[in-house]
This record gives C-alpha cells, structure tokens and sequence, in this order.
C-alpha cells in the first residue's frame, strides 16, 4: 500500500517536473523532414544541403545536423529548389546573410586567391628548381 | 655525392627551412590559444531589413509585420523563443529597455503559444508587438543563427547593429548609444 502510494507521488513528481524541461518546438518547416517528391529535385536539394554549414553545430553540413536551424534551412532549401530556382542561387542568398561561412563551397575572393594561387606557384617553383638540377646533369651525361 | 653542384648555398640559407617550420609552429600554436569567435554574424547589418509579414504569435495581440519598422523611429528586434534559456537572463534588460521607452518587437522563434505566453507570465512581456516565426525562415532571412538575437533598426527600416546572445546589464548602454545613433 504505502509502496504503490509512493511510486503515485513519484509519478506526479515527476509529471510535474517535466515541462520545466522544456525542450524546442520541431520545426513547422514541411520539408525539414520529408524529402521532395521529384527524385531529380531531391536529388538537386540534397547535394545543395550537403555543402551548407549549419549555423548551430558548426562542424556539420544541415543534411546531417538535427540541429532545428537545421531543418529550418532544409525546408527551404528544398521549398525553393522545387519552385525552380537554381542551387547556386539558394546559395548565394544564404551567403549574402551569412557570409562566406555558411557554404562549404569555396569561392575565389579578393581574400582567397592566394589560397589557389600559393600551390601553383610552389608547383612552378619546383619545375623550374628540377629542371635546372636534372636539366644541368642530362647536358653532362650527353657529353660524356 | 661528388656530382653535387659545385657552388655551396650561402650560410643563412641552410637556417631558411627550420626559420619556416618555427615560424609555422609559432602560426599553429596562436590558432590554438587564441579562442575562436563562434558567432556567425548577420551579412545584413547595414543593410535594409528584409520585408515579412509574421501572424500573431498569441491571440488578441499584434503579428509582425516589417513596415510598422520604418515609421520613422528606431526599434529593437528581438528574435527569441520560450526554450532558450540565455532569453530568460536578458528578460530584466528588455524590461528595462521597455520602461525606457525603446520600442520592442518581438520574433518568437519555433514556439507554441502555451509555452509562449507561460515564459512570459513568468518572464514579462516588453513586447509592442510579437510575430510567430514558427518554421524559422524569416529567422533565416535576417542572417540570425541562434536565440536570442538583438537587432537596432533605424527610423528608416535598415538595420544598423546586431546584438548576439543575450543582452546582459553591462551591453544597455551600448544599446541605448546604438538607438541613439539611429535616431539622428
């Protein structure tokens, strides 16, 4: 008797306590969850969501964040890929409110060039370093 | 090794390698101390406050929509949700904005109206007027990654300050300063 009167106080105590562990709302987003109809526009939306940075967990692209911005972002990601706007586009108004950070894609800036530019010069460096070593040595093995 | 160039590399030339690999160490280790900005500001501070029309978050009171922010006088747009635990510690601060004068308008982020109006029985409400924004896309249009968020429009609907994480008694007077700004 006084066993089951516990384990009721214990279930109201815990009822109780449950809202004040209030967790987010699920997303009313229609396309967080729910892939589109049109396998080619899933297809589209699904490598654009792969290459976009959640904004809340940061190391994660926002097809594999559960993060809720996350399923916000892929709900528009796809809402927008099936009423035929281009990815790159989508992309481009993501990067225009968040920056650069939110793509994964890089792009050639004023600010990243040296990062494309620095190996092909180093590549041409090294060509240039070889040939005169190997070059000089292939001249003396001709004459001997 | 006797068909090495004959001409040796000059002294310092020989220190170059170990000069770069430190130089690279001394890189790594700055990237490793220093702590890293994790905020992903808004691309749009500066610019015009994108137009959405948000329906009421609870009923009887006022939706949001982006006109009533170019009416000439500034406001503070505060993006916030009853889950976010950092919105229960700014509470105070907008309630003190609030009595100040400064008009609030509220974006409820991917809430519910019970939980909602529960936060702010318990919280207080300094809201003019509060918008759902229950599928976070005009949350997404602002360039706002997380709650809450603190925006400062001018009388004229551009945005000129974004505010992340919550607003604590020692950010008022920049904000005060921010409004004031904007309402030159």
């Amino acid at each position: 008797m006084t066993r089951s009167l516990l384990s009721l106080l214990l279930a109201i105590g815990l009822g109780t306590a449950l809202p004040a562990l209030a967790q987010e709302e699920q997303s009313t987003a229609p396309y967080a969850y729910r892939q589109l109809d049109n396998p080619a526009e899933e297809e589209r939306a699904q490598a654009l969501m792969e290459s976009l940075r959640c904004l809340q967990c940061q190391g994660q692209s926002i097809a594999d964040s559960d993060a809720p911005i996350a399923g916000s972002m892929r709900s528009l990601v796809r809402e927008r890929i099936a009423a035929g706007e281009d990815p790159e586009a989508i992309r481009s108004w993501l990067i225009e409110r968040y920056g650069d950070y939110v793509s994964y894609a890089p792009r050639i800036t004023s600010l990243t060039w040296p990062l494309f530019a620095v190996p092909l010069v180093l590549v041409l460096l090294a060509f240039a370093l070889l040939r005169r070593r190997f070059g000089a040595k292939q001249d003396g093995g001709a004459d001997a | 090794m006797s068909d090495l160039p004959a001409h040796k590399p000059r002294r310092w030339v020989i220190w170059l390698p170990l000069a770069l690999f430190l130089g690279f160490i001394a890189l790594v280790l700055i990237g490793l101390l220093r702590p890293a900005d994790r905020n992903v500001a808004s691309a749009l501070v500066g610019k015009p406050m994108p137009a959405f029309d948000l329906p009421p978050a609870l009923p009887g009171r006022p939706g949001l929509n982006s006109k009533v922010l170019t009416n000439g006088t500034p406001h503070l747009v505060n993006i916030f949700a009853s889950w976010c635990v950092p919105c229960r510690v700014e509470a105070p601060q907008l309630a003190a904005l609030a009595e100040a004068g400064v008009p609030i308008e509220g974006i409820s982020v991917r809430d519910s109206t019970e939980n909602l109006q529960a936060f702010l029985d318990e919280n207080g409400d300094p809201y003019q007027r509060i918008g759902a924004d229950d599928d976070g896309k005009v949350q997404l249009s602002l360039g706002s990654s997380g709650v809450p968020e603190t925006y400062v429009i001018d009388g004229k609907g551009k945005i000129v300050y974004q505010h992340i994480g919550e607003i604590r008694p020692e950010h008022l007077g920049l904000l005060l300063d921010r409004l004031k700004e904007a309402s030159r």
